[in-house]
């Protein structure tokens, strides 16, 4: 009546081999990254798919981000430190968009929107055997689809999170200059003084990193499905689940790793 | 040509393939045959490079392709064309680009010559003017002859048919099955079929073979088939649901 239920090693052992066939899939991207033939169609293909189509959601969220941390830098300050003290809401603002909250909104669109659907596309091609015809037409489907993809994702997260930073920033200050009045000089004038640029860089190493978790993820979920129609959609809920925890738990560690200051 | 020698397959504990012995030799068009699920596609892909066998050996003109990977083994698949049972065209891509794939990567032509075999390939099967459609714009039938086309496209000398004749009606099946036999006439292809269509092999083969139970039960021509004395084959070609078959 119910499903037998399996021992914890099984689950175990189950984790180890995913963890595995991730690895193995990472280590044959990076072998075949620069080997010919370049596929530079799909390549573009993937940079637009990534890039330019992630445009609207990423302005929406970095948008929102940003006034949110700006309502809640602007309480802090005024309660606590004080009125006038505000102005110092910028760099934090700055710092905490551009190296950890831009870098993950991004991360997670990403996974939701070009995860997903890397997964589906490709494990639709997995179920009706386009992936078998590719071999047998020549085209190793790690050059031809992994590549591509995870090189894309590379170059374009790091992308869009500048361009989320430019937005989130931007609207912290339309909300503390603009709806609550701080001043706009002084507003600026701290966050130039307290941002380095190496708060921007280490959040757009970040990003690099997210888009690679998110091209593979999404890829091996979608080399790995079986079972028709119910296996793509098990592939994207699954590539989401696991790219968005993995980006959470890596940005973790990397905010440890990376050095504050240089 | 080609030579399979006791190949073994296992998917989870469930062994597909049991010592599998054939030999499909130069301008020949061998039909393999049997149930459904009885690891006839499994056959194929091993035969192509797509699968590894757990035990066996595969010989394409004297080289082991089961000992072979990644570039090395696309020097002998280059030799293959092979129609999928969907078809497996690329649905992201044209008719065109579907045709021109593997020209594009198995030979250094140049684009107006890749553009000219991909009209010459389309028309011998009967296609013309479709080049810029999409495959979901197609018919059963015409994403069939398109799936050959391409297949021919780079003149391979081995052909292999996964279900040519599957989810097509009859007439259009009676059309593919004289297009694989032009085929293997203009082209001198060696050919590999697998169908459980007995009309079909019937038509199309120089010898047939049985697969049950993982392995080749029963080999030779068309006739012998006919007139085996074996009684899972005489089950099987008559389509009787009574007799030694149990599994189905």
């Amino acid at each position: 009546m119910f499903p037998k239920v399996k021992p914890p090693l099984f689950y175990i052992n189950a984790f180890f081999e995913e963890v595995g066939e991730v690895g193995l899939l990472l280590f044959r991207t990076l072998k075949n990254l620069f080997k010919k033939p370049w596929e530079k169609g799909i390549f573009i293909q993937q940079l637009e798919e990534v890039g330019v189509r992630s445009l609207p959601v990423v302005s929406l969220t970095a948008a929102f981000g940003g006034l949110v941390f700006g309502l809640q830098t602007y309480i802090g300050f005024h309660r606590y430190i004080g009125p006038g003290s505000e102005t110092y809401g910028g760099p934090i603002i700055s710092l905490g968009l551009s190296k950890e909250l831009i870098p993950i909104l991004v991360g997670l669109m990403v996974a939701g929107r070009v995860g997903s659907s890397m997964a589906a596309e490709i494990g639709t091609m997995r179920i009706t055997e386009q992936i078998d015809a590719l071999f047998s037409l020549g085209a190793d489907p790690i050059r031809y689809l992994v590549v591509p993809r995870t090189l894309a994702c590379f170059i374009m997260l790091p992308f869009l999170t500048v361009y989320g930073d430019i937005i989130g920033m931007a609207a912290g200050f339309f909300y503390n200059v603009y709806l609550m009045g701080v001043n706009r000089v002084i507003y600026i004038r701290n966050t130039l003084m307290y941002i380095e640029m190496w708060d921007l860089f280490s959040g757009l190493i970040k990003a690099s990193i997210f888009g690679v978790i998110i091209a593979i993820i999404g890829c091996w979920q979608g080399l790995k499905t079986e079972g028709g129609a119910e296996g793509v959609g098990r592939a994207t809920t699954r590539t989401v689940v696991i790219a968005s925890i993995l980006i959470l738990i890596v940005n973790f560690f990397l905010s440890q790793a990376l050095p504050a200051d240089i | 040509m080609i030579r399979v020698v006791d190949l073994h397959k296992s998917f989870g504990g469930n062994e597909v393939l049991r010592g599998v012995n054939l030999q499909l030799k130069r301008g020949e068009t061998l039909v393999i045959i049997g149930q459904s699920g009885c690891g006839k596609s499994v056959l194929l892909k091993h035969v192509i490079g797509l699968l590894k066998p757990d035990r066996g050996k595969i010989y394409v003109d004297g080289v082991d392709i089961t000992a072979l990977d990644g570039d090395e083994l696309h020097k002998i698949t280059r030799r293959f064309g092979m129609l999928f049972q969907g078809t497996a065209l690329f649905d992201s891509l044209t008719v065109g680009q579907n045709v021109s794939f593997g020209l594009e990567r198995y030979t250094n032509y140049s684009e107006e010559r890749i553009q000219a075999l991909v009209k010459e390939n389309l028309a011998k099967v009967g296609l013309r003017g479709i080049e810029h459609l999409m495959p979901f714009e197609l018919s059963g039938g015409m994403r069939k002859r398109v799936g050959l086309a391409r297949a021919i496209a780079y003149n391979p000398d081995i052909i292999l048919y996964d279900e040519p004749s599957t989810g097509i009606d009859p007439i259009r099946a009676d059309a593919i099955n004289n297009l694989i036999i032009r085929m293997k006439n203009e082209m001198q292809a060696s050919e590999l079929i697998i169908t459980h269509d007995m009309v079909s092999a019937y038509k199309v083969a120089d010898r047939i073979g049985m697969l049950y139970g993982g392995k080749i039960i029963e080999m030779g021509t068309p006739e012998e088939i006919r007139n085996s004395k074996n009684p899972v084959v005489q089950q099987f070609i008559h389509g009787n649901a009574e007799g030694p078959i149990e599994n189905w």
